[in-house]
């Protein structure tokens, strides 16, 4: 009989198949680059070519090129898994599905930040934004932001991609329920490319706090219900 | 205890759904007498909310909307907190009466929210000078409303029964998220919108024609759950061959 294996070697090994899949190719994270860079191009082209408005929005935008582009990598994240019935085949193992769960989440926040950090530049270029202020502060806003984005978004994705019309499925159940965190991480986000006179970054950063670990163990517990189904 | 209200509100509706569900007899009564007491408070509450109560301090007659509002919003409250419920219920032990009753619940707590906000948007251009604000408890309450609106839209395009139940319960405690968090937005940020209203936090006579208001929607929630949970129920028997509702009739000899 096969060894069980702990939860979280488990998850390791899940985020790892996942990591490497997309090493193989690399055409999911291609993809998403090229996409937020023209949602994000698109931005200045709509809202002409005022340089301190645009300044002044720029939070916005980025978390919106990010909130569009996770609809398309979340929804992937799952669609290679329903290929030949691969989750069935994960679900089989002598592994906890909340392990599957845990990679899941982890490997599709690690794809959003890289895609983050490969849009910092693409803002500094189309915005003219600071990011030298508080460095260390930005990147923890996107990385709780991102983990924030895939802890809800990898429990619709495994929900919708086996549903009828799962590309409308995804973004219609999980843009409300982001309203929250789409609010926190582009206000947090502002602080730290501007001044924080009244000094709310770190009520921002609470809330993104409470959002990340609500959703993740919300999911923690729904998640081997909904692997059963698939 | 005025703040045990909403509870003893929520209580009520179990206790006559689990009725409703449990005692096949009450079936056809139960509904109709709820619906036909909350007809007649209905009209009372018109007099009592026109003529009883005291115009509001600063609303004048346009306050008086309260005794509808608030209600409407408290039911959609009530609603959706049962449907987090019987979601719950059906992720710890499977059953078609659980998901039923949570497809209903979802969909009755859509349609009083809706009407709530209506409401509150008539009653927000005479105060504020606006039909929408960009505040908080808006926001929330719209979010809360349409995460239920994509719960609804999933279990319409989910064939299988079993596993829009699942996903279906899944996703109703994902939204049930918001509710403590629409429930706080008044408190948590600075709102245009005033604190929660409560019978505690208004004039006693007010207080007591918005308990009455809030009776009179209660009686209509039951009706409206019950009869969407019969035709969940009718929907369910008719995909997959369930024993009936009830048993069938003999033949008169």
């Amino acid at each position: 009989m096969t060894p069980k294996i702990s939860l979280l070697t488990a998850a390791w090994l899940v985020l790892k198949k996942d990591w490497q899949i997309e090493w193989r190719t690399r055409a999911r994270l291609t993809a998403l680059i090229f996409f937020s860079g023209a949602t994000l191009l698109l931005f200045s082209f709509a809202m002409g070519p005022d340089v301190t408005s645009l300044r002044a929005h720029a939070h916005g935008y980025l978390w919106l090129g990010l909130l569009f582009a996770s609809v398309l990598s979340l929804g992937e994240s799952f669609r290679i898994e329903s290929e030949n019935q691969a989750l069935t085949g994960l679900v089989l193992t002598p592994v906890e599905p909340r392990a599957i769960f845990i990679g899941k989440v982890l490997g599709n926040a690690s794809m959003l930040f890289a895609l983050s950090l490969v849009l910092l530049p693409i803002t500094i270029g189309l915005y003219d934004v600071d990011l030298t202020r508080v460095p260390h502060l930005l990147l923890l806003v996107l990385f709780l932001g991102t983990l924030g984005i895939s802890a809800p978004g990898t429990v619709y994705s495994a929900i919708s991609a086996n549903a009828r019309a799962r590309d409308v499925m995804l973004p219609l159940l999980l843009f409300p329920v982001l309203v929250p965190l789409l609010l926190a991480a582009a206000s947090a986000t502002k602080l730290t490319f501007q001044p924080d006179p009244q000094d709310q970054l770190g009520s921002w950063l609470k809330l993104l706090i409470a959002f990340d670990l609500i959703y993740l163990s919300v999911g923690f517990l729904v998640f081997p219900k909904i692997a059963e189904e698939d | 205890m005025p703040a045990s209200i909403p509870l003893l509100l929520l209580l009520a509706l179990a206790v006559m759904v689990v009725v409703h569900v449990v005692v096949p007899k009450t079936r056809p009564i139960l509904w109709k007498v709820s619906a036909a007491l909350g007809l007649v408070m209905l009209g009372l509450l018109m007099y009592l909310g026109m003529f009883y109560a005291p115009p509001e301090a600063f609303m004048s007659n346009v306050g008086r909307i309260l005794y509808v509002h608030v209600p409407y919003i408290w039911m959609a409250f009530i609603a959706f907190l049962m449907n987090v419920g019987c979601a719950f219920a059906y992720l710890m032990k499977k059953s078609w009466v659980t998901d039923a009753l949570a497809e209903s619940s979802a969909e009755v707590g859509v349609l009083f929210g809706a009407v709530g906000v209506a409401m509150g948007s008539i009653w927000a251009r005479p105060t504020w000078g606006v039909w929408w604000d960009w505040d908080p408890r808006l926001i929330s309450t719209t979010v809360m409303l349409l995460s239920y609106v994509g719960y609804l839209a999933l279990r319409s395009f989910t064939e299988d029964p079993e596993r829009r139940a699942t996903w279906s319960a899944a996703v109703g405690i994902l939204s049930g998220v918001s509710l403590p968090i629409t429930y706080y937005s008044v408190r948590w940020w600075n709102s245009l919108h005033q604190v929660q209203s409560s019978t505690a936090s208004v004039d006693k006579t007010m207080g007591s024609v918005l308990l009455w208001g809030l009776v009179t929607l209660l009686c209509f929630l039951f009706p409206f759950i019950v009869k969407r949970y019969e035709i969940a129920r009718a929907r369910q028997t008719a995909a997959m061959e369930l024993p009936p509702l009830e048993a069938p009739r003999p033949e008169a000899a």
